[in-house]
């Protein structure tokens, strides 16, 4: 019989390591898969980590890095403080949806004006959005005892409907000959989020690093960042140390939608443009990738989206260059995930064999 | 001579770090109650996990009944005859008594035969248990009872007992020695593990000391004196806490009628519950565990909130108070829990100075944390509590339990509290440390705090209190002064036996059973 024994304490250089050791044996695996697929192994891992950095049209890829690392930071950002806690916010894609559908709504409502102040307007409702969809699972969790990993989960398929019906009802572009998809901001310059098009930079990238600062200094300067990491330590202390797990829930699972919320409304004024029935592409749910794999810390995260991001572009490039399916590229991010939870495990745990029957 | 039941030679364990057994030899003879005594970390539960069959000698070797004895799993100890009755009951509270037993048993028979097999071992030794009920509803003794039947159903030859009476009461604790005196009559040996002289006294045949892993003495209980038993088992004279003058102020924590439901569902209902603690007073809660004094603690910690005016701090209502406000007002506490309610075990000692200092002692500013100041407060703390520990980024499960629980004492000590509510505070605490944190409760009363002690060791209670309840049942008794308590009476503000009866040596009563 195999059995999991408590390390009494594992190992901080070795946790540190984790990440790049799952990074390294994904590497392997994927390459394992790619073969299976009959590519060869060391071509594609190439081209998936190499080639966007460091190869040949690396000035039209290092662009996309930034654009993809974006939106993953900020909702990987809020996710943590959450996770930290131990209030498991799966959601954040449906949070990310109603953060885009709420700030472009608020932008198309007053389209074309060429005010100032359209664009923070935007922001404001675009995390609004989030945080309302994010109070959902909080408030039905602090009320009625649900659980908010079911919730937030299940939130995500009511948002991508609620997408679908928007961009083919109230917010469809009138202009649009009846295709689904509301107007394009690109057309919208005083609603737009690009800073510097051509260099990847929008203001969602600004915002994530306000906002990996922001946890930092709220997780290791702030009393709220140290009751979050002691309610995830050890929730009765906590209540002895007078934490109002109430509020706690509320503050994490509304900071993590508001910044989601955020996250969706750069992403649907910028990289795509447009409230659409395929705009939801998955950051809610590979932040999640991201947040562990930075071991939910504010500097790791940044790091791990933009390895995350990397995968992305590689996985495209992979696709257009080598006819990889693109589901081979979701299955290598899982490995990811897989190989790192894998060895968190084995630095917290060491792998026993019993004897059948040894009580 | 006869042969011994067991005979231990020169059992050698050693931990990184530490050496729980040093070369201990001994022998337990055949109808022996044999006492195995020490400290808490003098190297009892690992010699006896040896003998269970928990944990693996280095070297040395056992020999049972003339035949080498080494049990690679508590398994083959069992099929030996050893049976043990664990000081942490391992039993599960949604189930019923004759479910767990079921589940301690190597082949259980069905559901309706084991029934009746308790309750013919149950009569016969004189601890009445309805093998329906669920275990989550019974006291502390008779949870006891249900680990003590599923052992004596095994019919053993050494029966372990880690412990026993730090549940029961004083009542209790007299049929459960009739119990075992019974069993010693019928042939079975008892390795009795205990720090507790007089009952070592009364009850066993022989006991062996062991200080620091080591055998340091034996003798014959009931011919050695409690105080050359105590000193062989310290390895120095005690330091006995002194207490100054006692002048009892105006009454600062003031409870009436304090009823609370319990947050957990296998909880006690706190009921209807009254005292008054003066300023400079110490007051003594005593009672079987699981009798309310968590609750009580939650209620004036404030992690319960409670009906107004069920507490009142120097006139104030604070029932309605959170744990911080408290804090502000000067009620402190200390739970019984040290890792995962007193502290964060994964948090370092700063952090965790933070986790209640952080109101009193002025550690954030709008919210930020001082970290210097922090640390500067748990330096403080080890400093002035003599916490044993590398410094101040140490995790605190990384403490041993008296170090841990002497910075958890410290912690609030030091941060002047007008109420300070401490429960258990010297559990698992070695006697150096333990007769420490009890002079610093006595030094915060004459400076004039309100304290109440809950605690389950009656000794420490009547040394320290000036007044004494009990809790049972989520009741609390009359407030008596401490002084003059006999060892009756406190049993009976406990609750005297809790239904439980003499072992009836009559026979005829089993035979009318059977017949």
């Amino acid at each position: 019989m195999i059995a999991l024994q408590k390390r009494p304490t594992p190992s901080r250089a070795l946790s540190l390591a984790t990440p790049l050791i799952a990074v390294l044996i994904t590497m392997i695996a994927g390459g394992l898969l790619f073969a299976a697929l009959g590519e060869n192994p060391f071509e594609a891992i190439r081209t998936i980590f190499w080639d966007p950095v460091f190869g040949e049209f690396a000035f039209y890829y290092r662009p996309q890095l930034l654009v993809k690392a974006a939106p993953l930071v900020l909702i990987a950002i809020g996710l943590s403080l959450g996770f930290k806690a131990g209030i498991w916010n799966i959601g954040a894609e449906g949070q990310y949806i109603m953060g885009a559908i709420c700030g472009a709504a608020v932008g198309l409502a007053f389209y074309p004006t060429e005010s100032r102040l359209i664009f923070p307007l935007m922001i404001v409702a675009g995390a609004m959005g989030g945080w309302a969809w994010g109070m959902i699972p909080a408030i039905l969790k602090t009320r009625f005892g649900t659980n908010e990993i079911l919730v937030s989960l299940m939130l995500v398929y009511v948002a991508e409907q609620f997408l679908a019906s928007m961009s083919l009802g109230l917010l469809r572009n009138p202009e649009g000959m009846g295709f689904p998809g509301s107007r394009n901001f690109s057309d919208y310059p005083a609603a737009n989020s690009w800073i510097n098009e051509a260099a990847g930079l929008h203001w969602g990238m600004a915002f994530a690093f306000i906002a990996v600062i922001f946890a930092y200094v709220l997780l290791n300067r702030h009393i709220l960042g140290f009751n979050i990491r002691l309610t995830g330590d050890s929730p009765h202390a906590a209540r002895f140390a007078g934490v109002n797990p109430t509020r706690l829930i509320l503050f994490c699972l509304g900071t993590s939608g508001a910044l989601a919320g955020l996250a969706g409304l750069f992403e649907v004024s910028g990289p795509s443009g447009q409230i659409n029935i395929d705009f939801a592409s998955g950051y809610g749910f590979t932040a999640i990738i991201v947040a562990f794999l930075g071991r939910l810390h504010p500097v790791g995260i940044l790091l791990a989206a933009l390895l995350m991001a990397l995968t992305y572009v590689g996985g495209d490039l992979a696709q257009g260059n080598l006819g990889l399916p693109s589901a081979a590229i979701q299955v290598f991010q899982g490995m990811l995930l897989f190989f790192l939870l894998a060895l968190d495990l084995l630095t917290n745990y060491r792998v026993v064999l019993k004897k059948r029957g040894a009580a | 001579m006869t042969t011994p039941l067991l005979s231990i030679k020169g059992l050698t364990k050693a931990y990184p770090g530490v050496v729980a057994n040093d070369d201990v030899s001994f022998d337990i003879g055949p109808s022996e109650v044999h006492a195995l005594l020490g400290e808490n970390g003098a190297g009892k539960s690992t010699l006896v996990k040896m003998i269970y069959g928990l944990v693996k000698p280095d070297s040395g070797q056992m020999v049972w009944q003339g035949k080498a004895f080494t049990p690679s799993d508590p398994k083959t100890a069992r099929a030996s005859g050893v049976a043990m009755v664990f000081q942490h009951f391992s039993l599960f509270d949604a189930l019923k008594v004759s479910e767990n037993v079921a589940l301690g048993m190597e082949n259980p028979p069905p559901m309706r035969d084991l029934a009746r097999q308790i309750r013919r071992v149950s009569e016969t030794y004189g601890l009445p248990l309805d093998p329906n009920r669920t275990v989550g509803d019974l006291s502390a003794g008779e949870r006891q009872r249900v680990e003590i039947i599923r052992c004596l159903l095994q019919d053993p030859k050494l029966l372990i007992m880690d412990e026993p009476t730090s549940v029961l009461t004083p009542q209790e604790v007299d049929i459960l020695f009739k119990t075992l005196n019974k069993l010693r009559a019928e042939g079975t040996s008892i390795l009795y593990i205990s720090h507790k002289l007089e009952e070592i006294r009364k009850l066993c045949d022989h006991a062996t000391i062991l200080r620091l892993g080591k055998n340091v003495g034996e003798c014959v209980p009931a011919e050695t004196s409690a105080r050359d038993m105590a000193e062989m088992m310290v390895g120095d004279t005690l330091q006995t806490p002194t207490r100054s003058t006692e002048k009892a102020g105006d009454v600062v924590l003031d409870v009436s009628g304090l009823t609370l439901e319990p947050t957990n569902p296998f909880g006690t209902t706190l009921k209807n519950v009254h005292f008054t603690v003066r300023a400079g007073e110490i007051l003594g809660i005593g009672g079987v565990a699981g009798n309310g004094q968590d609750e009580l603690l939650a209620a004036l910690s404030g992690e319960s909130l409670t009906w107004p005016d069920a507490v009142k701090v120097k006139g104030q209502d604070v029932a309605n108070l959170g744990p911080n406000a408290r804090r502000e007002r000067g009620i402190l506490a200390a739970p019984e829990e040290r890792l995962g309610h007193a502290a964060a075990p994964d948090m370092t000692l700063t952090e965790n100075a933070l986790l209640t200092g952080a109101i009193r002692e002025g550690l954030t500013n709008r919210g930020f944390v001082n970290w210097t100041a922090a640390n500067n407060f748990a330096k403080s703390i080890i400093e002035k509590f003599d916490v044993r520990t590398p410094g101040t980024h140490v995790a605190a499960r990384a403490l041993s339990g008296g170090n841990l629980q002497k910075f958890v004492i410290g912690r609030e000590v030091l941060q002047r509290p007008e109420v300070l509510v401490v429960n258990q505070p010297t559990w698992g605490v070695d006697a150096a440390a333990a007769a420490a944190i009890r002079q610093s409760l006595l030094d915060l009363a004459a400076e004039g705090a309100a304290i109440v002690v809950i605690s389950q060791d009656l000794d420490e209670l009547m040394e320290i209190s000036d007044r004494f309840g009990a809790l049972n049942e989520g009741r609390l008794s009359d407030i008596r002064p401490a002084a003059g308590l006999t060892v009756d009476e406190i049993g009976l503000m406990m609750g005297g036996a809790h239904g439980m009866e003499v072992a009836s040596v009559g026979d005829q009563k089993q035979e009318g059973a059977s017949a």
